[in-house]
């Protein structure tokens, strides 16, 4: 990569902590969307249960309750490696500025504290608790998740516009932590990842149910089981598009070089097309279907807004523009082709109070999960790549901030292979806990001993 | 008192807090280690896991708090630690990883295999964490972690003297603090011959982690003198004497007395005597040539973590209690139709 070569201190290291990032973070952040995402969805069907009484919905929520107590216990390790590797791999990072993103964390702390009590409660409690005192002890999870990914997206969008410090000759000398936290790039972010967290926990739910419905499983159950959270999915994606137009908006006027590169813009223009496809060669996007004035239009509100190209910093500066501006086009389109999903369903229903007919629908519902989870690896890309070479935008390089000891090559093979153990074991319990027949009545406690078909 | 050192006073509330509920469910998973074949060791097994399940999440958030306070209010601190002890850190992550999905997985799984494959990824990470753990803590109280982004040995760093009996005391303290805390469950569950096999192995545990601790003492002696004077001699002698002191009675009363829950407390103010008497040991020094008040952040960040700190403590504190409460609490009635005792199978408890 032309970034890594430019600045090189020790580009194998540079390379492997990069990946290690990469890898760990787009691991954890699946299962952290489900952490967010799923107790409201588990809560809502927990509550319809105990309202109308019928033990589908019942059962439904225990299974989602047991599947959360794994899901869980593998977010809360996933992300403790996270901060490890904040310090391992990029100690430059934290000992300067770590006391700038201080903040967040430590209130992150507080959401996790919340987040692990009450889970233990709703998990283990669930028999020993009366109906409504259990459905209340799941509130503080929900809150709690949703207040987690806000603080840790903070201190992420300060990553992208810092603000709130002064530094002088590398030192920090004065902070207001505050003000670093809300930042001019905390709002668009935090919404937009809060709203992809409940979208990715939708449709990865309601996922599960449509493959059973494409078996021929279209019960009462099966289809309760596929509404509920694609429900939840489908009345936000529709806010998601918006939101991302905000932030959209939000990098034309405050990151404009990450703008270029997701558009793979070069020269500074005026009236600039939006460009679809094509692959940057050679400092010139090749290849791409333009819509005439479509950039200006839609970042600017204005078809003669001017844009300006990467060429505006020396090349060593450019982020990789084919990997931004691909993500790019991969999250707006699949943005866009859930909202057509969703769209379909709201029509059938509309139309028969009843799911679309066409087992296309239920075989679009399957993917739609996967769908989401790659927008979601997608948008972060974007974000990510597209502030490169800079960790700290203009003010620190990701180059600047990583660990120079020997052999971070190694920690990388390391966690790539225990990602890979991990990966194929969550995935096989999973499975294997949503094949199961029996069901027990307490999602943690009494499943080793007794069990009790429902 | 300055932020500062309300500041540190807290991430040492946050170690010891680890160290006491944290350490413990690593300790469980040692004796899960060496409970035996799977038919001899299914009750012991089933305690702890029963006992781990519903606390071990939070427990554990004890660690990212300290992390989270090390790089908010020592940040060069936190940045030179990380750097330059980044193998055994390393190693602690990954098997943090293993720990807990493995904990999570055994118990989601139902297949004798699989309980069988995860349980020992369970017992044998549960084992090597804290000792990775513990060479850490060995290096930064013999001075071997300099100022500066990996500026430390990056091997001797952590495999030396201190680090290696450190590493040891650690896997010690948390197997003698879970026997101590199981005994006392078991006595709860109305499970005699379950209490007694805990007491016995709590027994062994204490009499070997009292003989680590000497010999750390001697080996502090020659490897890191300045804290041994500290602890021998000066300010943190105190603490050590308490240390002592409540070892020894905790020994006593398990073997003389069935006075489990008093155990628990003499054998965690064993561990927070050890603990404290380190830290105050060691202060105000941090690392060789970096006192606290060098290495701190500024005011205005430690004023707002604090201040943020508290109005979460009081978030935290009843919700804390409430958990503990309630599934210590559940245990004595146990019996009745709540079935928490369920986790662990009854009917063969006479054997
Ligand atoms: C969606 C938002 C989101 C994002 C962007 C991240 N996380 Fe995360 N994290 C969560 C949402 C979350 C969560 C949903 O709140 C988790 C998942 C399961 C859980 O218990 O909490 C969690 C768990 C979790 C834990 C374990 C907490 C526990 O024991 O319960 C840590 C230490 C981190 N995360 C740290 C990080 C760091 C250092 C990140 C970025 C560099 C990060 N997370 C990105
Ligand atoms: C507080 C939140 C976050 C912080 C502090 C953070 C920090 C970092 C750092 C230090 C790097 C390494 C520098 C680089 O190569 O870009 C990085 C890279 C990366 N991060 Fe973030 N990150 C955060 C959130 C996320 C999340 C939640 C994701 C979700 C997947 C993510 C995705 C990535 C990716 C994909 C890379 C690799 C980029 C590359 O290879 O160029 N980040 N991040
Ligand atoms: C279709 C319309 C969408 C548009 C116009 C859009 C726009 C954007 C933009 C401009 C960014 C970069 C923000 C930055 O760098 O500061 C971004 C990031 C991101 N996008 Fe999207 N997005 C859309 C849909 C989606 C969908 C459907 C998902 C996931 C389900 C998603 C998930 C993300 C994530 C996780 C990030 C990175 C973190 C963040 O900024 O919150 N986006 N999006």
């Amino acid at each position: 990569m032309d970034v890594l070569v430019a600045d090189a201190v020790n580009p194998h290291n540079l390379m492997a902590a990069r990946l290690q990032m990469a890898l760990s973070l787009g691991w954890h952040i699946i299962v952290a969307c489900l952490g967010v995402g799923m107790p409201a969805i588990t809560l809502i069907a927990e509550w319809r249960g105990h309202r109308t009484g019928d033990p589908h919905v019942q059962l439904l929520a225990r299974r989602w309750a047991k599947a959360m107590g794994v899901l869980f216990a593998v977010g809360a390790v996933s992300g403790t490696i996270l901060s490890f590797e904040m310090g391992l791999l990029w100690p430059g990072l934290m000992g300067t500025y770590g006391e700038v993103i201080g903040l967040p964390f430590a209130l992150e702390g507080i959401a996790f504290f919340i987040e692990a009590i009450f889970l233990g409660i709703y998990l283990y409690a669930w028999d020993r608790l009366p109906p409504v005192p259990h459905l209340l002890s799941g509130i503080p999870i929900v809150i709690a998740g949703v207040a987690s990914a806000f603080f840790v997206v903070t201190a992420n969008a300060w990553m992208q516009q810092p603000t709130g410090f002064d530094t002088r000759e590398g030192r920090v000398t004065a902070v207001e932590p505050w003000a670093a936290m809300f930042n001019p790039a905390t709002p668009p972010q935090t919404v937009h990842m809060i709203l992809a967290a409940f979208m990715v926990a939708g449709f990865s739910m309601a996922a599960v149910y449509a493959v059973a419905m494409l078996r021929g499983r279209r019960d009462r159950y099966h289809r309760v089981g596929f509404l509920i959270p694609f429900t939840v999915a489908a009345v936000i994606t529709p806010v998601q598009i918006g939101v991302g137009d905000w932030a959209a908006h939000f990098v034309a006027e405050n990151q404009p070089v990450k703008l270029a590169a997701m558009e793979g813009v070069f020269e500074t223009e005026r009236g600039v097309p939006l460009h679809l496809g094509g692959v940057a060669v050679d400092g010139e996007l090749r290849y791409a279907l333009e819509i005439p004035y479509g950039l200006s239009l839609l970042a600017h509100w204005d078809p003669n807004a001017e844009i300006a190209g990467l060429n505006e910093v020396p090349t060593a500066e450019h982020p990789p523009v084919n990997v931004v501006h691909w993500a790019f086009q991969v999250m707006v389109g699949l943005g866009f082709a859930l909202l057509a999903l969703v769209a379909w369903q709201w029509w059938a229903w509309w139309r028969r109070r009843d799911l679309p007919r066409s087992p296309w629908f239920l075989r679009a519902a399957a993917l739609a999960g996967a769908a989401a989870v790659v927008a979601l690896e997608a948008g972060w890309t974007v974000t990510e790549v597209g502030r490169q070479p800079w960790l700290v935008y203009g003010v620190m390089r990701t180059s600047e901030a990583v660990n120079p000891a020997p052999g971070l090559v190694y920690g990388f093979a390391g966690v790539a292979a225990v990602y890979a153990v991990l990966t194929v074991a969550t995935v096989y319990v999973l499975r294997r806990m949503a094949r199961e027949k029996p069901v027990p009545v307490a999602p943690q406690e009494r499943d080793v001993s007794d069990y009790k078909v429902v | 008192m300055p932020l500062p050192e309300i500041l540190l006073g807290l991430l040492w509330i946050g170690v010891t807090a680890y160290v006491l509920f944290g350490g413990a469910d690593f300790g469980g998973g040692v004796w899960d280690l060496l409970a035996g074949g799977a038919e001899r060791g299914a009750r012991q097994r089933a305690l702890v896991e029963h006992a781990i399940g519903p606390v071990w999440e939070a427990n554990h958030v004890w660690l990212i708090f300290v992390i989270v306070l090390a790089w908010t209010g020592v940040p060069s601190v936190f940045a030179a630690v990380a750097s330059t002890l980044y193998i055994p850190l390393t190693l602690t992550a990954l098997g943090i990883i293993a720990r807990g999905s493995a904990f999570a997985f055994r118990k989601a799984s139902t297949l004798l295999w699989q309980r069988r494959l995860f349980g020992a990824a369970f017992a044998f990470s549960s084992v090597v964490t804290p000792f990775f753990l513990g060479t850490v803590a060995g290096a930064i109280a013999s001075g071997r972690v300099p100022p500066g982004i990996a500026e430390g040995d990056l091997a001797a760093s952590w495999l030396n003297p201190t680090s290696l009996v450190s590493g040891a005391l650690a896997v010690g303290t948390a197997a003698y603090l879970a026997a101590v805390y199981l005994t006392r469950d078991a006595q709860r569950a109305g499970d005699a011959g379950l209490a007694a096999a805990f007491r016995r192995r709590a027994l062994a545990a204490g009499v070997v982690v009292g003989g680590l601790s000497a010999v750390g003492l001697v080996v502090l002696r020659a490897d890191a003198p300045r804290l041994f004077d500290r602890l021998t001699t000066g300010a943190a002698l105190p603490l050590l004497a308490l240390s002592v002191a409540a070892g020894v009675v905790s020994l006593a009363l398990l073997a003389w007395t069935r006075a489990f829950l008093a155990v628990r407390v003499t054998a965690a103010l064993a561990v927070v005597g050890l603990l404290w008497g380190w830290g105050v040991g060691q202060y105000p020094r941090l690392l060789p040539g970096v006192t606290l008040r060098e290495a701190a952040a500024t005011d205005a960040v430690l004023a707002a973590t604090l201040g943020a700190l508290a109005v979460g403590a009081v978030l935290l504190v009843p919700s804390l209690v409430w958990l503990y409460a309630t599934f210590q609490r559940g245990d004595g009635q146990g019996e009745g139709e709540s079935g928490d005792a369920g986790a662990f199978p009854r009917a063969e408890n006479n054997s």
